[in-house]
C-alpha cells in the first residue's frame, strides 16, 4: 500500500518534472527511482541452490568442505592433472604459473611469486583450484583431490613434509610465509597529495634526452593486415563450413566432435592459423607420421614412435585418446582420457574434417 | 593537372551499390579491416586465458564499438542465454534469492558511460618502453553506455538488515565461466554506482564482454568487472581470491605488496600521431588527438607537450568530461617538420596530475605490474614517424 502510494508519487513528480522539462527545453534525467519495500522479483533461493554455487572459502577457513588428502596422493593427482602446465614439480612450463620457490626474491628485481613465496592465505589456493583447475576441466576435482593437491603444493615449496596430510581439522594451522607481506592501498597517503598540485607548464626542465626506445626491444607483433583480420574469421568458422569440405564424413559426428574438443583447446590448437601451443598443432593428424609436428618438442616415447616410422592411424588415435598414459607411456599430456567411444569417435571424425 | 578522380566518370557514380539485406547486421568497409583488436602472444600461455587489445590509435570520439573493444578472458568466452541465464545473491542477506534475466529487464535501469580499464593496461612498460603502438601500450581499455540496473536495487530486494552494519562488510562478486573470476567489493561502493548490465552501446552485450549480464564497476579495474555475473554474495570479510592476492597485486622494493589498488587514477595518451599513425601530411595544420580518463571522476583539463615536458599547452576537449568516462582531446596545431616528443597530461577533478614514470618508479619501484597511469611519450622524426620512447 505504501509502496503504491510512493510509486504514484514518483510518478507524479516525473510527469511535474517532464512537463517542466518541456517547457525550459532542458533535458530530463533522473536516477532509477528509489522505493520504500521491494519490487517483489526474484525467487528466493533453495538450500541446495545455494550449497551448489556458494562454495568460496574465506581466508579464516569458512566454506572448506570436510576432506582430507596427503601429500604422496596429491603428486599422483597433481602429475595427472596439472604438470602438463605447472610441471611435475610446480615449476611451471613455458608461460603457464610457476607455484613452487621464489622465497625471499620478492624484493628482488622480477620477484618470483609463488603460492609458497607470494600467497597470504591458503585458502585462495583451495579455493582456486577447488573452482578453476584443472584448466579446461574446472569443478571436477572431488575435495580430497583438491586437499591432497594443496598439500602436495605446500610439500613442493618445503612448507610440510612428505608425511604430512592436509584436512578441514588442521586447515588453519597452516602458517603462509608471506601472510604479513600485503598492505592497503597507500596511494592516497604516498601519492596523491603531492600530485594534486598545479602542473609546471613552462621551463618544467632544463634539457630533454631519450633515454630508451621501443625498437632496440622490437617485441611489437607484426601489423600484417591479413593476419590481425583472420584471426576472428577463424573463430567464428561454423561447424557447417567445416562439413562442407571434410569429405563424406558425418556433419553432425564433426559437430559432435567440435563441442568435445573444447577439452582439448586448452592446449592443442586446429584449423587455418593454428600453432603450437602447451601441444602441438592437429591440423593433418591422421595419417601423419607421430610425433612430426615442427617446432614441437616431444616427449622420449613420442620420438621413438616417429623414428619407428609409426603413423597416426584412427585406430592409434583412438587408443591413444581412451588411455594416454597407457598407449604411450611418458607422454608430456596430461588428460585422463575420454572414456566415451562415441566422444572419442566424434573427436577423430572432427580432426580428419581439417586437412593438413 | 586535372584529378581523374573528377573528371572520369567513376564506377561508384555510375552502377548501383548493395541493396538494403546485403547485410542484415553490418560490419566496417573493408577499407577499415586494420581497425581490429590484436593480441600480443608472448604475454601469455594461451589465447584461452589472455587478453588483446582495443585499436585506439585508429578511433576518434570516446565510444567504443563493441566489436573491436578489447577481451581479456581467464577460461575463454562462453555462450550463456538469457534463458539458461540465473543470478544469486546470497549470503548476509534477508532473503537469499535468484533471478533470471526476465526479472532484471522488470527493474528500474539506468544509462551511464564509463571506462573499462585492465588493471595491467601500459603495465609491459615499467621496465621500459616496450610495445611500439597506441593499442598495445594504452589498449587494455574500452568505454561504452551501459544499461543496467543499479546493484543496490538488487540487494534491496534481496534486504540487507541482515548484514547488520554494513561498513565493513563486503560483496563478493562471481562469474559463471570456468575461471569463476571472483572479486570482493566493498560494500559502500556496491551501494554507491556499481550496475548489473545487459546492453553496451544500445545492443546486447557481445558473447566477449559477458553476453548476458556483466558487472560495471565505475573507475576501479577492469577485472572486478565481473562477465557472465551468478552470483552476489554479501560477506564480513574480503574472501582473498586469486585475483585479489596472487593477482592484481604489486610489489614494491622492499618486498611488501599493495593490495586492494581498485581505482583506476587519471591517465592519458595521444592516440594520433603515434607509432601506427605516423603523420602522411607533411608540415601544416596537424590535429593531435588523444584520450584522458580518470576513475575518481570527471577529466577536468589536458595538457600537452611537444618538447618531452619542457613547455606545455593546454588542449581543447571534444566535449565536457563524463565522470569515470573517456574523455576526447585535440591540439590543433601547426607542424614545421621539426621532431616532436609528443606527451600528454590529464588532470581530473580532484585536481590530481597524471604522473611521469619517474615519479612513479620513485614511489613504487620497477616490479610493480599494474596501475602505470604514467605520462607516455612518443617521438615523431622530420618524417612523422613515430615511436614509443622514454625520455630523461
Amino acid at each position: 500500500q505504501a509502496a503504491a502510494a510512493e510509486a504514484a508519487r514518483l510518478l507524479q513528480e516525473r510527469e511535474e518534472l517532464a512537463a517542466l522539462a518541456a517547457v525550459s527545453g532542458a533535458s530530463l534525467t533522473a536516477p532509477a527511482p528509489v522505493i520504500e519495500g521491494t519490487y517483489g522479483l526474484g525467487r528466493v533461493a533453495f538450500d541446495e541452490e545455494i550449497a551448489a554455487w556458494d562454495v568460496d572459502v574465506l581466508p579464516d577457513g569458512r566454506g572448506l568442505p570436510e576432506g582430507r588428502g596427503d601429500v604422496f596422493t596429491g603428486e599422483e593427482v597433481f602429475v595427472d592433472k596439472c604438470a602438463s602446465c605447472h610441471g611435475d614439480f610446480a615449476e611451471g612450463v613455458g608461460n603457464w604459473p610457476v607455484l613452487a620457490g621464489g622465497f625471499d626474491t620478492l624484493a628482488n628485481r622480477d620477484p618470483v611469486k609463488t603460492v609458497g613465496s607470494y600467497w597470504p592465505y591458503l585458502s585462495t589456493a583451495w579455493d582456486y583450484i577447488n573452482r578453476s583447475m584443472p584448466f579446461g576441466e574446472a569443478g571436477t576435482l572431488t575435495p580430497d583431490e583438491t586437499y591432497a593437491i594443496v598439500a602436495y603444493l605446500l610439500y613442493s615449496n618445503n612448507m610440510v613434509d612428505d608425511d604430512f596430510e592436509l584436512s578441514h581439522e588442521n586447515f588453519t594451522e597452516v602458517e603462509m610465509y608471506n601472510a604479513d607481506g600485503f598492505v592497503v592501498d597507500d596511494r592516497p597517503e604516498l601519492e596523491y597529495a603531492e600530485w594534486r598540485t598545479e602542473p609546471c607548464m613552462e621551463n618544467c626542465k632544463e634539457s630533454v634526452e631519450i633515454t630508451m626506445r621501443a625498437t632496440f626491444l622490437d617485441v611489437t607483433p607484426d601489423e600484417d593486415v591479413e593476419a590481425a583480420v583472420s584471426a576472428p574469421a577463424t573463430e567464428a568458422t561454423p561447424a557447417v563450413a567445416v562439413a562442407e569440405d571434410a569429405g563424406g564424413i558425418d556433419p553432425a559426428l564433426i559437430a559432435a566432435g567440435e563441442g568435445a574438443f573444447r577439452q582439448c583447446q586448452t592446449c592443442h590448437q586446429v584449423g587455418e592459423g593454428a600453432r603450437n601451443r602447451t601441444g602441438p598443432v592437429l591440423n593433418g593428424v591422421i595419417g601423419q607420421a607421430i610425433g612430426s609436428v615442427g617446432g614441437f618438442r616431444y616427449s622420449g616415447v613420442f620420438e621413438q614412435a616417429n623414428a619407428a616410422g609409426e603413423v597416426w592411424t584412427a585406430e592409434s588415435l583412438a587408443a591413444f585418446l581412451t588411455d594416454p598414459r597407457g598407449t604411450m607411456s611418458g607422454t608430456k599430456m596430461a588428460f585422463r582420457g575420454v572414456g566415451d567411444e562415441a566422444e572419442v569417435a566424434a573427436l577423430i571424425a572432427y580432426l580428419q574434417s581439417f586437412a593438413d | 593537372g586535372p584529378d581523374p578522380k573528377i573528371t572520369e566518370l567513376q564506377d561508384w557514380a555510375s552502377y548501383t551499390g548493395v541493396g538494403v539485406d546485403e547485410t542484415p547486421y553490418g560490419l566496417p568497409i573493408s577499407f577499415e579491416s586494420d581497425v581490429v583488436r590484436r593480441n600480443v602472444e608472448w604475454l601469455t600461455a594461451s589465447p584461452i586465458s589472455s587478453i588483446n587489445f582495443t585499436p585506439i590509435h585508429a578511433l576518434d570520439g570516446t565510444i567504443t564499438p563493441q566489436g573491436c573493444a578489447f577481451e581479456r578472458h581467464h577460461s575463454g568466452a562462453i555462450e550463456l542465454s538469457k534463458d539458461d541465464y540465473r543470478l544469486m545473491i546470497n549470503g548476509l542477506v534477508d532473503r537469499p534469492l535468484i533471478f533470471t534475466y526476465a526479472d532484471l529487464e522488470r527493474l528500474p535501469r539506468e544509462n551511464h558511460v564509463y571506462f573499462c580499464e585492465c588493471a595491467a593496461n601500459t603495465g609491459m612498460e615499467w621496465a621500459g618502453a616496450q610495445l611500439n603502438g597506441a593499442q598495445f601500450t594504452h589498449g587494455m581499455i574500452h568505454n561504452m553506455e551501459y544499461t543496467g540496473v543499479p546493484l543496490r536495487t538488487l540487494l534491496r530486494e534481496a534486504g540487507l538488515d541482515a548484514a547488520g552494519d554494513l561498513a565493513d562488510k563486503w560483496v563478493y562478486v562471481e562469474g559463471a565461466d570456468a575461471s569463476s573470476n571472483g572479486r570482493s567489493i566493498p560494500m559502500e561502493k556496491a551501494l554507491d554506482d556499481v550496475l548489473v548490465a545487459f546492453k553496451a552501446n544500445g545492443e546486447a552485450l557481445r558473447m566477449e564482454h559477458g553476453y548476458p549480464v556483466r558487472l560495471v564497476v565505475p573507475g576501479w579495474e577492469g577485472n572486478m568487472w565481473v562477465k557472465w555475473l551468478r552470483r552476489v554474495q554479501v560477506t564480513d570479510m574480503a574472501v582473498g581470491s586469486r585475483e585479489e592476492t596472487s593477482k592484481y597485486t604489486d610489489v614494491y622494493e622492499n618486498g611488501i605488496a599493495r593490495k586492494w589498488t581498485w581505482v583506476m587514477d587519471a591517465k592519458s595518451v595521444i592516440t594520433s600521431p603515434s607509432p601506427q599513425m605516423p603523420i602522411t601530411h607533411g608540415q601544416g595544420p596537424l590535429v593531435i588527438s588523444g584520450l584522458a580518463w580518470s576513475g575518481h571522476g570527471q577529466i577536468t583539463r589536458v595538457d600537452v607537450s611537444k618538447d618531452g615536458g619542457i613547455t606545455w599547452e593546454t588542449a581543447r576537449l571534444g566535449k565536457q568530461g563524463d565522470t569515470k568516462a573517456l574523455t576526447r582531446f585535440y591540439l590543433d596545431t601547426d607542424w614545421d617538420g621539426s621532431p616532436m616528443l609528443l606527451q600528454s597530461r590529464a588532470i581530473d577533478e580532484t585536481g590530481y596530475v597524471q604522473p611521469t614514470k619517474d615519479q612513479l618508479r620513485e614511489k613504487r619501484g620497477e616490479n610493480a605490474v599494474y596501475h602505470n597511469n604514467c605520462i607516455q611519450t612518443w617521438f615523431v622524426n622530420e618524417e612523422g614517424v613515430a615511436e614509443n620512447v622514454e625520455v630523461s
